[in-house]
């Protein structure tokens, strides 16, 4: 019984964890067509300079809250860079979008091995939130509760960003049909560069969030990037409410799966995603037919 | 800078042998005068990064300490990165033969780069000393110019097993390891020793190589004495992390991947109480090993682990040869056999030989993390000496049971 409650209770953790890394992938996707495959590595540069703060490698050790805001915010800021530098470069060239973000990640990976080097990097989990809560039978650590509570609040923030604010509605109008969206007098390209840091500080957020789980290591970006791919695909593209649906459906198979068919668990993972992809393109709640 | 020179020199002095395909004309003179080429086949760039960099910097400590001269003859240093995969290895060796004519070949890392170059190296006779562990490369399927002076999959782990059986008295455990071939090699030898002497293997958990979180297995971990680990690569600081994090409290034991000195400065409280058993240990109390550590030290600032130790070992053992061989290396069949007769009393990890089939024969070190003065280490808690490969096993037994693997020895239910 333990068994099958740890294993929902983390599965939902897990959710949690997907749902904020993907967010940004399904919002960049949505609205720009840009594949983006620098998601994992902006995941990952989150995690490496959320863990310098936190462990203080450089001189500054900071509170992990606040180091986790300064990791968002730094890579929110490279990632606006990116998108005003080159990916405006190549607006409707999805393959060479894919060429140039698949690009970056391998030098972003690069990047992290020189400054961090290959050793991996053990993050604490913040002192307020160690230790075990205890529901009923099941005793689950007090860090994956709070994961689930910073995916909600994110959700909801998110949720309220889109539907309920002007820029969330020019968001909205950019996503459904750019052109008209532009001739109504949004600046879409300027619109492109605040999703896209959007998108790379919510990855950012969630590589130091999972930091004190996952722990940092290089190749953290490659392990993270197929499973953003998996719900964004499975959820529908540009959907808030289908990346958090295809976050918390992966984050069950990807738990059940190992734990019941071990020998499937990559097979159990994909095969919903081939399912999506040939019944149903648009994804489960994706309004658009890439 | 010489190497333009060198490289005309060496040319010019084999080229008719090469044209011959043999070495009826050997050039003493000119060959001697050449330096002695060692190629590296590392890992530089990707996931596998840490390994392969520790590696390159345990060869080069050893070559500054000798003056980059072994045997008399200058060492010309060349370091290649495989990027970690099969075809990446199979185009540096080549280079490094082919292009760069090596002697000889540290590395690779792992199993699969090996196996990728196995037949290509024992096709152009250019002995190799690698990490890699898989068995059957000098159990099954050797290869004669393949020398191993680190531990194959499982002999750390009979070792291990036996602890565990005997000082331990653990009875029942669950093994979880990474689902490929040095998981199942490993797992398997400690299954074989652990059940030799009492003890009950009741699952085996396979984890995938990538798994974020291991919390769906550690949720099957119940009712047991102890839990038997086999990571590899940071794998070990995460499975230890989310295991305390479980609630988790049976002792862990471990092998050299697992619970490997270059792990220390990353590893948190959660690993205090981990034995690991590996062939090389940090605090042995020879002064080789102390040199050794203190050149790390200096170069590095950081304490080696593993996988340093093994390429000094390697270049302990090439060197070795050399002198056998009268610094000559023209040979290679020749050159091989002396390095596999090499026997040495006294390296980093302590003394070493080789059996017939090119893997060592030598001390293995059983550990207990502590935590001492506020920093984490490894403290030897027994020696286990003259270790083989095939532990106390009849060497022809156990060669006729299948390799390791995922169903052999099988749970018994």
């Amino acid at each position: 019984m333990t068994f099958w409650l740890v294993l929902t209770a983390n599965s939902i953790t897990f959710g949690g964890l997907l749902f904020l890394l993907s967010a940004g992938f399904s919002l960049i996707f949505g609205l720009m067509r840009i594949p983006n495959l620098t998601h994992g590595s902006l995941f990952m540069l989150g995690a490496y300079i959320g863990a310098t703060f936190v462990i203080g490698m450089f001189g500054v050790k900071l509170n992990f809250w606040l180091a986790a805001v300064l990791a968002t915010l730094t890579v929110a800021f490279l990632g606006a860079l990116a998108e005003r530098l080159l990916l405006r470069r190549l607006p409707g060239d999805q393959l060479a979008q894919v060429l140039v973000t698949l690009g970056l990640s391998f030098m972003a990976a690069d990047f992290c091995l020189i400054v961090w080097g290959g050793d991996p990097l053990s993050v604490a989990t913040p002192p307020e939130l160690t230790g075990f809560a205890r529901l009923g039978i099941l005793v689950f650590p007090n860090y994956r509760l709070a994961i689930i509570v910073i995916a909600a609040v994110v959700a909801a923030a998110l949720w309220l960003l889109l539907e309920r604010t002007r820029l969330g509605a020019m968001i909205r109008a950019g996503v459904d049909d750019p052109d008209m969206a532009r001739v109504v007098g949004i600046r879409v390209s300027q619109l492109f560069t605040i999703v896209f840091a959007l998108g790379a500080g919510l990855a950012a957020f969630a590589g130091i969030v999972g930091a004190p789980i996952l722990s940092v290591y290089p190749g953290l970006d490659q392990d993270m990037l197929p499973l953003a791919l998996v719900v964004v695909i499975l959820g529908g593209t540009g959907s808030l409410l289908g990346s958090f649906v295809g976050s918390i459906i992966v984050g069950f198979i990807y738990n059940f799966g190992q734990a019941l068919l071990p020998e499937l668990a990559y097979f159990v993972l994909f095969l919903p995603m081939l399912l999506v992809l040939l019944l149903r393109p648009q994804g489960l709640f994706g309004r658009h037919v890439p | 800078m010489s190497r333009k020179v060198t490289r005309r020199k060496f040319v010019a002095g084999t080229a008719a042998g090469a044209v011959a395909a043999s070495f009826k004309f050997p050039a003493p003179a000119i060959a001697q005068a050449a330096p002695f080429k060692l190629g590296l086949l590392t890992v530089k760039t990707g996931p596998l990064a840490q390994g392969g960099i520790q590696m390159e910097q345990g060869i080069v400590t050893l070559l500054k300490e000798k003056n980059y001269t072994f045997a008399g003859r200058k060492v010309e240093f060349i370091s290649a990165d495989t990027g970690g995969n099969p075809a990446g290895t199979k185009t540096k060796a080549q280079e490094l033969i082919e292009r760069d004519k090596v002697d000889t070949i540290v590395g690779p890392l792992a199993a699969f780069e090996l196996l990728a170059i196995t037949d290509y190296i024992a096709q152009q006779k250019t002995p190799c000393l690698s990490l890699a562990a898989a068995e059957d490369m000098t159990q099954r399927r050797p290869n004669p110019y393949f020398l191993r002076a680190s531990a194959t999959s499982a002999q750390a782990m009979h070792p291990m097993a036996d602890f565990s059986a005997k000082e331990l008295k653990l009875k029942r455990m669950i093994t979880v390891s990474e689902d490929f071939a040095f998981g199942y090699e490993q797992m398997g030898g400690f299954q074989q020793t652990f059940e030799d002497n009492g003890g009950k293997i009741l699952k085996k958990l396979w984890p995938p190589i990538v798994t974020p979180d291991y919390t769906p297995y550690l949720a099957q971990i119940e009712g047991v004495d102890g839990v038997c680990q086999g990571f590899a690569g940071s794998n070990p600081l995460r499975f230890m992390k989310q295991y305390a994090a479980a609630g988790l409290k049976y002792p862990v034991v471990t092998g050299e991947t697992g619970g490997d000195d270059a792990l220390l400065r990353s590893f948190g409280d959660e690993a205090v109480g981990l034995y690991s058993c590996c062939p090389y240990t940090l605090d042995l109390d020879t002064d080789t090993n102390k040199r050794f550590v203190a050149a790390m030290n200096k170069d590095y600032s950081v304490d080696p682990g593993f996988y340093c130790a093994g390429l000094y070992v390697n270049g302990m053992v090439v060197e070795a040869g050399l002198q056998k061989t009268g610094g000559k290396s023209d040979d290679k069949a020749e050159l091989m056999k002396a390095m596999k007769s090499v026997s040495l009393t006294d390296t980093p990890r302590g003394p070493i030989k080789f059996d017939h089939l090119g893997n060592v024969v030598g001390d293995f070190y059983i550990r207990h993390l502590e935590k001492a003065n506020g920093k984490l280490v490894n403290k030897t808690v027994k020696t286990y000496h003259n270790v083989s490969q095939f532990w106390t096993y009849d060497e022809k037994k156990f060669l006729e049971q299948p390799v390791y693997s995922r169903d052999f020895p099988p749970v018994k239910s």
